[in-house]
This record gives C-alpha cells, sequence and structure tokens, in this order.
C-alpha cells in the first residue's frame, strides 16, 4: 500500500491517478494534506499538481463517460470527504481499465458510491438554491450567507445568475470563508472579514444596513408561512424530513 | 400602513390555502430579457408548511367576495368571515419583492367571483400582464380559470401564465350540484377544452413559425375535493383518468375535505380530514402515470375502494400472485417496476447493473430497493430455496409485521409516496 498526499484540489486528485498509472502502482491511499498525518515508519508520495496530467486523465475520462458523469465527478468532489477522494480514485481508475459502458454498473462500490455522493452534494445545492433567503441592504445589494455541508457555491452560480440578472447579489459561505458576488454582469469570488453583528446563527444582517423596505416583507413573508399552515394536517415528522433542523436557520420564517 | 397590507395577505393566503396544488415545474420560460425569474425546469420548494406540503409559490386570492355560496368553501357568500381585496399593484408588488428574496417561485392567483365571471377574469389578467410586461417577471405564474369568463380573456390570460387550472371541486356532477346546485362539471369542461385547443394550435403554429409566443406552456391541472361526499375511490379515480386523457391534464390532484362548515350536507367540523384516503389516491394517480398501471387493473368493480393499511401497487400484486415471483435478473423493466418496494429509479438501475453480471441480495439492498417488502415477489442470484407457496394473507401479514413502523401504528396524516 503506497500512499499519495494531494493538495486538496480536483487537479491534484486527477494528476494523483496519473502518477499513479507512471509508477504502476496497485494499491494506493489517497489523502488530502490537510487530512494527512505524516508517518515516521511509512514515506508518503507528495503528488504535485499538474495541468498537464490533470487535463490528460479528465480528457480520457470524457471520452468514456456522458457530461452527467462528469458533473457527478465534480459534485462528489466538491464534498471534500476524505472518503470520497479515495472513492473517486478507484473510480476514475476503474473506469480507465474497462472498457465504456463501466459507468453503469451498480453492482461495482465505487460506481455506487460516487453515484450516492454526487446525489447527496446534488441535494445540498438544491437545498440551498430553496433555503437561501437574500436581505436587501441599504445600497441595493441582495445578500445571504450560509453554512454548507459541502463546498457547493461552485454549483450555484448558474442558477442566481439566470434567476436574479437583474439585481446584485452576494452569497457568502461563512465555513469556507468565501462568497459570489453578481454585479449585474458578471459572478466573481469575493473574501471579506465579518463583523460582529452579523449573525452567522440567523442568517442575518443588522438592522441598520438594510433597506426601509426589508423589515416589511421578512414580516410579511412569516405571516404568509402562518396563515397557509392548516392546522388539521399538522405532521412535523414529515415537516423536518423535508426540512432537516441544521436548514431551518437560514429560513427567516422560522425565526422568532 | 404595514398593518393592512399585513391584514390583506392574512384573509387573502388563509382562503386560498385550500387549493393543494403548488407545482412550479413543467414551464419553460427563460429568463431572456435579462429581466427577474426564471421557470424553466423543476420547480423548488422553497420552505415547506408544518403539515409537510410544500411552498414553493406566493398562493393568494384577488379577493374572498363570492356571488357563490358552495358549501365546502370557506368564501361562500353565506359565510360570516372578514372580506379583503388587493389592488392589482398590490399583488404585484408583494410577487415582485418576494420573489426578489429566493421565497418563491412565483405566483398562484386566484380569486373569489366578484361581481361577476368577466369583471374577475379581467382583473386576474391584469396582474399577469403588468408582471410580464411591465416588471419583466419570469418567474412561475399559476393562474385560475374562471368558470364563465370569455375566451378572449382566457386566451390574453394563457399569453402569461405558466400554468391555468379550474376545479372539478367534487369527482361526481351529483356530488357537486349537491354542494353547489349553481355550478356543473360542465362549466368546468368548457373552458379546459378551450384552452387545451388553443395549447395544440399554438404548438402546432410554433412548428412553423418561431416567433409564436408561449400559450400556457406549463399545461392545465384540476383538483378534486375527497371525503365531503360519498364517492368511492373507483369513481375519482376513473373520472380523473377521464380528465388526464380529455384534456391532456397535467395534473390531478385529490385535496381532502377539511371541515369548515357546520352545514349538514358536509363532515361536522373537527372530523379529521381523510389523509391517509388521500395519499393513497395520489399514489394511485403515481401508478398511472409513472408505473405504466391502467386504472382498471387497480380499481374495478370487484375493488371500488383503495386499501388503507397498504399502499395500492403492494395490493394489486397480492391480488395477483400468479405474476410472480419475477428474477429481477430477466425480467421485463416494466415488470420489475411492477414490483412492491421497487420505484422507477431503482427499476432501471437493476436492469443497467444486471448486464454486469446477475445481481445478488446485498447489491439489490445497495441500488436501494425496499428488501423487505421486494423479496417476497422477486427471485435474485443467491435467493433462498422456496419450499412453498405462500398465499396472499400471509405475505401482507409478514410485510406488515416487519415494516411495524410505517403500517402497523395508524398514521394521523400523510405518508410518503411509497
Ligand atoms: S365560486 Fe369559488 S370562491 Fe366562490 S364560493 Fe364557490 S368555490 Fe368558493
Amino acid at each position: 500500500m503506497e500512499i499519495f498526499v494531494f493538495d486538496g484540489t480536483l487537479e491534484g486528485l486527477l494528476t494523483a491517478v496519473f502518477e499513479c498509472y507512471q509508477k504502476k502502482a496497485k494499491d494506493v491511499k489517497i489523502v488530502s494534506e490537510v487530512h494527512h498525518v505524516p508517518d515516521v515508519f511509512k514515506e508518503a508520495f507528495h503528488v504535485i499538481s499538474d495541468d498537464v496530467k490533470a487535463n490528460r486523465v479528465w480528457k480520457g475520462l470524457a471520452k468514456k463517460l456522458d457530461s452527467n458523469w462528469m458533473k457527478s465527478i465534480y459534485k462528489a468532489f466538491l464534498s471534500e470527504q476524505p472518503a470520497t477522494f479515495q472513492d473517486l480514485f478507484e473510480f476514475i481508475r476503474y473506469i480507465i481499465d474497462n472498457q465504456p459502458g463501466a459507468e453503469a454498473n451498480f453492482g461495482n462500490r465505487y460506481v455506487l458510491e460516487i453515484s450516492q455522493m454526487s446525489h447527496k452534494v446534488h441535494r445540498e445545492k438544491h437545498r440551498m438554491e430553496a433555503f437561501i433567503r437574500f436581505q436587501k441592504t441599504a445600497d441595493e445589494i441582495f445578500y445571504a450567507h450560509i453554512e454548507p455541508d459541502f463546498n457547493v457555491l461552485p454549483l450555484l452560480i448558474d442558477h442566481f445568475k439566470n434567476r436574479y440578472a437583474d439585481q446584485k447579489w452576494i452569497i457568502y459561505d461563512l465555513k469556507r470563508k468565501y462568497g459570489l458576488f453578481y454585479d449585474l454582469e458578471k459572478v466573481e469570488e469575493i473574501a471579506f472579514d465579518f463583523t460582529a453583528e452579523m449573525s452567522p446563527a440567523l442568517n442575518a444582517l443588522p438592522g441598520n444596513v438594510l433597506d426601509p423596505k426589508e423589515e416589511l416583507y421578512a414580516l410579511l413573508w412569516k405571516d404568509y408561512f402562518r396563515s397557509v399552515n392548516i392546522p388539521a394536517r399538522k405532521n412535523m415528522k414529515l415537516h423536518i424530513r423535508h426540512v432537516p433542523k441544521r436548514y431551518w436557520k437560514y429560513l427567516s420564517e422560522k425565526q422568532g | 400602513m404595514f398593518e393592512r397590507i399585513r391584514e390583506k395577505l392574512e384573509i387573502l393566503a388563509d382562503a386560498a390555502k385550500y387549493d393543494v396544488s403548488c407545482s412550479s415545474s413543467g414551464s419553460n420560460r427563460k429568463n431572456e430579457n435579462k429581466g427577474l425569474g426564471d421557470a424553466e425546469g423543476t420547480g423548488i420548494c422553497h420552505t415547506y408548511t408544518e403539515d409537510g406540503r410544500c411552498v414553493s409559490l406566493l398562493k393568494i386570492l384577488l379577493t374572498n367576495h363570492c356571488i357563490y355560496d358552495c358549501a365546502f368553501c370557506v368564501s361562500r357568500r353565506s359565510n360570516d368571515i372578514k372580506r379583503a381585496a388587493f389592488t392589482v399593484d398590490e399583488v404585484v408588488e408583494l410577487t415582485m419583492n418576494f420573489y426578489r428574496r429566493n421565497y418563491i417561485e412565483g405566483l398562484f392567483l386566484s380569486s373569489g367571483i366578484f361581481k361577476n365571471a368577466d369583471y374577475t377574469m379581467e382583473r386576474l389578467v391584469r396582474i399577469v400582464k403588468k408582471l410580464r410586461t411591465e416588471q419583466r417577471f419570469n418567474g412561475y405564474i399559476h393562474l385560475k380559470t374562471i368558470p364563465g369568463a370569455s375566451e378572449e380573456l382566457l386566451k390574453e390570460a394563457g399569453l402569461y401564465a405558466d400554468r391555468m387550472s379550474i376545479n372539478l371541486e367534487m369527482p361526481t356532477e351529483t356530488g357537486l350540484k349537491l354542494l353547489a346546485p349553481e355550478k356543473s362539471h360542465d362549466d368546468v369542461k368548457k373552458p379546459l377544452d378551450y384552452i387545451q385547443q388553443t395549447i395544440t394550435q399554438f404548438s402546432s403554429e410554433k412548428a412553423l413559425i418561431k416567433a409564436v409566443p408561449k400559450f400556457v406552456p406549463a399545461g392545465q391541472s384540476t383538483q378534486m375535493v375527497i371525503g365531503a361526499t360519498p364517492e368511492s375511490d373507483k369513481e375519482i379515480m376513473h373520472m380523473a383518468n377521464t380528465f388526464y386523457k380529455d384534456f391532456s391534464l397535467k395534473r390531478v390532484y385529490y385535496s381532502g375535505y377539511i371541515p369548515i362548515s357546520n352545514d349538514s350536507r358536509l363532515p361536522v367540523i373537527g372530523s379529521q380530514p381523510p389523509l391517509i384516503r388521500e395519499n393513497r389516491l395520489y399514489q394511485t394517480d403515481w401508478l398511472m402515470r409513472f408505473y405504466g398501471f391502467d386504472v382498471k387493473e387497480i380499481l374495478n368493480d370487484a375493488h371500488p375502494n383503495l386499501d388503507v393499511d397498504i399502499d395500492p401497487k403492494l395490493s394489486w400484486a397480492l391480488r395477483h400472485l400468479e405474476q410472480f415471483p419475477i428474477d429481477v435478473n430477466t425480467a421485463d423493466y416494466k415488470m420489475i417496476m411492477r414490483v412492491p418496494g421497487i420505484g422507477v429509479a431503482s427499476a432501471l438501475k437493476i436492469v443497467q447493473a444486471r448486464k454486469f453480471g446477475r445481481l445478488h441480495q446485498d447489491q439489490l439492498k445497495k441500488i436501494g430497493i425496499s428488501f423487505n417488502k421486494a423479496k417476497h415477489f422477486i427471485r435474485y442470484a443467491d435467493s433462498p430455496l422456496q419450499l412453498r407457496d405462500y398465499e396472499s394473507g400471509h405475505i401482507k401479514a409478514l410485510i406488515l409485521s416487519e415494516s411495524s413502523s410505517k403500517y402497523t401504528r395508524i398514521p394521523k396524516n400523510q405518508l410518503s409516496i411509497f
């Protein structure tokens, strides 16, 4: 068993696959730098991310897999889970080593793992599309922050750009400390420091930076949520299955 | 200032909530004018009510004033309740501002009948026209068709709405006449038919000329109230089937009647709404639309009502044990979908995966089928030798005992679909 340490990027992971074939390695344990605990008795191979090598692996995959599967690889990668890095590594090798069509073999462990993990990431992307609540600031920017389990921001760009084409918006990932800013033309990555008044717990900006009508609409939305309930049908179990409690902090209608 | 609009919203959202449809999918309206919103693809539930219903649209009435007196409706003229009406601009503002904050996918606008049908429909059309043309709003719009409104108005409405709907209310004409003598199913069929024909006409023109505008791109739907009148499940689902066929409906909704009136023709206030029954009807609807079942296979003279304790697919399978077990490694895709515990997606995975070798129990479990339910109906690579044929009562008892949480405790509210 050899240990490959990579830099945590998709490029690094793909480079690792390339190196694995180069070195004719059989059993490889793949670890990202942040998770790597050096072991004095076992030397690790440090993969150096390389555009050209990564691209060759990616193009090779694209010849065998359709675009949905290529997206699944990307989504599974964004899970940032150590076990998924290993599954991806094995899945990619499995695809390379087999005839086209091997990805349909859901009897294979890695095919199933990657398909399920990409599904989970996709589900969180979808949840963010649903649960993000913008607040309008005094300078006409619609702002929201989130703390997703997975690194889903890159997957959100198209959706929000298409939908909110005529308003400026920011979606900020508090956990990973970066955000997206749409300036009516393009989406850019941004990073900034948080002040204490920005409440990560409640997904809310302090009142003094908000548009004067913001309070009204937040209130109307809360009212609306209350009036559409039909008490005779109340079923909290089903409710929580749809809106797991960890997402409640995003939902203004659930506050106070 | 805040208070008036808050009160209106409370009254007019409350009155609109009994219409259960909240779908915001099936349209193809893209944001091509750099305006606000995009209604392409599948809709999003932005939150869920405490009874687990999806909230994706701002669902309101323009007004709850009504000249009719339908016994099952909270807005009926004889009901002593607060009345309110939005202005055109209020609805436009609310929709735009909710949408901009990512609260909703769009607007579901209905109304009590104010003065007459055309007067009401004309207001509704004014709102959606303003949203589309002045505000460049591309979010989803579901608009109610007001029975009796002129064809010109319906045609104009269809140019701005993504979906239009008109409710059958009671599943049979007799039921409807009992509770709303002023109404008839024909009032519903006429506009459904007119809009359906116009959809067809627009799409055939579209094939020739590209610039033809959209017309109700997400199609039409309807709703039936369940349990207010004594129809059998067979009557309900056969009626739904007819409407799916005759008017190419996208959806039929079944809404368990929530007692809101002391009228002696109706279930008394406080009685439980028939939520399990409602769920069984939805399951049947799914079997018809996605699982290749004919309605007559599930509900017929010998079986006029759905079982409460088991879902309709299991019930069908138990009545047709002669067709089981099937071998998942060789059976037809259509037949695999009919196995209790196997859904559309798992069935597809099974037929893909089996090309790589015969499937075993652990693989089937990982693929995501409900194995404990399905195992009575299937054979697989390592299935145990079957010593004797079980009869249906025995299998049912086994399944019920193994899935105790789901079936034996009588669930008070909806179950999930399968
Ligand atoms: S016409 Fe519509 S709003 Fe008026 S009472 Fe009948 S169902 Fe209610």
